[in-house]
């Protein structure tokens, strides 16, 4: 095994452990966390599996099965962080639709307050 | 210029604001003088000094945004405010001076006449050109060029947000508005409905207080993040025809 697949190993571990971390400590939800935790899991047992390895490259057309690693985990990446950038950008939108609807409110509110407030002077 | 008044509840000036408490007041104070018994809504886009007060104390109506949502979004909430509470034409001015309030009779005026769904204060039409520094004249120039075929006419100040709609285009901007850089693309979503816009001339001034948003930094992303929203909105377009 070259050193390549042991520094991804590393890296895929590293990634488990964090993401774990912050699920534990409330800084990420479980759901958000799935498609991390799959992603370095794959990437781990393609770094630790030989024959995975030389599969991946066969597959991808490549003598050279870092190269492979590194292909696949770079699409691995892209898919998981195109997810995350939908679901920020749709939660983006819900919140400023909600914050919107909030200042609406708070603002109907206050000129029905001074609305009673007139009345009830009068 | 004509200064009569439009029946109560059918004019509203909004006035999006973040951090312009050197200018909104006085800002404010003109719009009444020229526009006296027109309600003013300045909508504080979570302003960190004292606009709220300011504008509360030169007599506008706030809606405070709960958090900073950027200039469309804050135009936006006060448009869907304006559609809510049956408003027929809102005028939007800077809170920083740079329009002049003297313009917005022309601009109801225009509104009321021809019957277009916005009407937009510009600095370039009937000679009312103004000189700006050469990479912004460039680009208003750029985005100029863009938007004559996507427009079907000609507009010569895509990037000013001295604007009057209407109460159709209060329904649709109520909806759906731009919400980082809005002037150019709301230009791109109206032709998407096929309503149509005119410009009438106006002159602007130098800002009173606070820096512009658009940093020399920012120029760059401006550029793309307008362009890739205006080619966005041409795609719906196309859809639309087929």
């Amino acid at each position: 095994m070259g050193r390549l697949p042991v520094v991804f190993a590393a890296l895929s571990l590293a990634l488990i452990l964090a993401v774990l971390r912050g699920v534990r400590r409330a800084h990420i939800r479980v759901e958000y966390s799935v498609a991390w935790l799959f992603a370095a899991l794959l990437l781990l047992s393609l770094s630790l599996s030989d024959s995975a390895l030389r599969w991946a490259g066969t597959l991808l057309d490549s003598s050279d099965p870092t190269a492979a690693l590194l292909v696949v985990c770079g699409c691995i990446f892209v898919v998981v962080l195109y997810r995350s950038s939908l679901r920020i950008s749709g939660l983006k939108d819900a919140n400023i639709a909600l914050a919107q609807r909030v200042a609406i409110l708070e603002y109907r509110l206050e000129s029905l307050d001074e609305k009673i407030a007139s009345q009830t002077t009068a | 210029m004509t200064t009569r008044n439009p029946a109560p509840g059918k004019l509203l000036i909004l006035i999006p604001a973040f951090n312009e408490e050197g200018a909104v007041g006085d800002v404010i104070g003109e719009v009444h003088a020229v526009m006296p018994g027109v309600p003013v809504l300045v909508v504080d886009d979570s302003s960190a000094d004292g606009t709220v007060t300011r504008a509360r104390e030169a007599g506008a109506r706030v809606l405070e945004l709960p958090h900073h949502l950027g200039l469309g979004g804050a135009v936006q909430a006060g448009y869907r405010l304006a559609f809510e509470l049956g408003f027929e034409y809102v005028i939007r001015i800077d809170g920083d001076g740079q329009h002049d309030p003297r313009y917005i009779p022309g601009i109801l005026e225009t509104l009321q006449k021809t019957g277009c769904e916005m009407v937009i204060g510009s600095r370039f039409v009937a000679g009312n050109g103004v000189h700006f520094g050469p990479m912004r004249a460039l680009g208003i120039f750029f985005f100029r060029s863009v938007l004559r075929p996507i427009l079907g006419k000609p507009v010569h100040d895509p990037t000013s947000g001295f604007v009057g709609v209407n109460r159709t285009a209060l329904g649709v901007f109520s909806r759906s508005f731009p919400l980082e850089y809005p002037e150019i693309e709301a230009l791109v979503v109206l032709q998407r409905r096929r309503f149509r816009f005119v410009e009438v001339p106006c002159r602007m001034r130098p800002r009173r207080s606070g820096r512009s948003s658009i940093t020399a930094v920012k120029s760059l992303y401006y550029i793309v993040h307008v362009l890739l929203g205006v080619f966005v909105n041409v795609l719906k377009i196309e859809r639309r025809r087929k």
